[in-house]
């Protein structure tokens, strides 16, 4: 039998010079989930992510994937959406597809021309001369062409109108494979709620809940949404 | 276009709910094959676990069973379904009868209101 657990914190924290972001975080995470990392400004949510992909390193404490420490092992399943654009502005949609493939064995082609004729968007495009909302939408359509095990989305619908929104959440939806997970970061609770099966609440650094969505709605009567305004409230 | 769901209980009652309904109204007929998990999820615009949790909920029921290898179909026995009808127009009965009384009217109330309403009609 495969072992389900695919992603493992234990420990870990994370200091910068002036604060702790992330104050030992222990954490389980299971093969073909959707989850959803929710937090307040400033809770660890971004560290947490940037820790997994290996963009930083703990103060303390061990990642695994697949029970590989993060390095080059896990960084070939670990597909990673940044809050920022990284990509070259002037480059063509089908030159960073060309990339891409170039740079990851797992980096399927066809699912990318596929989901980017579905949205009406011309490879021969320069990055440059989109809109922010169709830049987002490449570069999701680019982490999501991956064949990885563990998807990390850094507020992927924050600049999207609602259209565009239900149009990314589907494209999770249908890409959805029980051996991989998706962990999306997001305030736009509201809004992804119906596609999460699981919800991690941050806050200043440490882990206040981990549940499922509709234990929640069992036990407190209300949405996630709901919920985390009444915990977070300001 | 997803469906809408409320707020204050679980999605995977919503989505039985949903299913339950499509049954009886007939846009599932007895014994039709339903589509794969993935799909129903993607039409629904829920997580593909979440609807698996509501048509093994369905299946407990015996609304719904499963094929071993050739998927999940409507039930074919009509009793069930007609008791599901009378279930479900139960329901909708008592959340019309409780709105009515917090109109102030009694059942008798409601019963006499609606005769004249219908009588009215034709």
């Amino acid at each position: 039998m495969e072992n389900r657990v695919l992603l493992e914190c234990k420990g870990v924290t994370k200091n910068y010079p002036s604060k702790m972001a992330l104050n030992f975080l222990n954490l389980t995470i299971e093969r073909g989930r959707i989850i959803g990392l929710l937090g307040p400004n400033g809770s660890g949510k971004t560290t947490l992510i940037k820790l997994i992909s290996g963009i930083l390193t703990p103060s303390s404490g061990v990642i695994t994937v697949n029970g590989n420490p993060i390095g080059i092992e896990t960084k070939k399943v670990v597909s990673y959406l940044p809050e920022r654009t990284y990509l070259n502005s002037w480059m063509k949609v089908r030159d960073i597809i060309a990339f891409f493939k170039d740079f990851y064995q797992n980096f399927n082609e066809h699912k990318a021309y596929d989901m980017l004729k579905r949205l009406n968007i011309n490879p021969n495009d320069r990055l440059k001369t989109m809109s922010k909302g169709t830049k987002e939408k490449v570069q999701l359509i680019l982490v999501m062409s991956r064949d990885a095990d563990l998807y990390l989305l850094d507020e992927p619908i924050g600049g999207v109108d609602p259209a565009a929104r239900d149009y990314i959440l589907d494209t999770i939806l249908s890409n959805y494979n029980e051996n991989a997970t998706v962990i999306i970061s997001t305030h736009l609770i509201y809004d992804i709620e119906r596609v999460l099966d699981d919800v991690l609440f941050l806050q200043n650094g440490s882990l206040v809940m981990a549940s499922s969505v509709d234990e929640i709605r069992e036990q407190q009567g209300k949405s996630v949404d709901e919920l985390f305004r009444e915990v977070f409230r300001c | 276009m997803p469906w809408d769901f409320q707020n204050d209980r679980p999605i995977y009652l919503q989505l039985m709910e949903k299913i339950m309904l499509q049954i009886v109204s007939g846009r599932y007929s007895a014994g039709d094959k339903l589509a794969s998990v993935r799909d129903m999820a993607a039409e629904a615009g829920v997580n593909p676990n979440t609807m698996q949790k509501a048509l093994a909920e369905l299946e407990r029921n015996g609304l719904v069973f499963a094929q071993r290898t050739s998927g999940r179909y409507i039930t074919d026995n009509m009793e069930k379904i007609n008791s599901l009808r009378v279930q479900l127009a139960k329901e909708q009965v008592s959340k019309f009868l409780k709105q009515m009384e917090s109109l102030g009217y009694t059942p008798k109330d409601t019963v006499a209101f609606l005769e004249n309403n219908l009588e009215e009609e034709r």
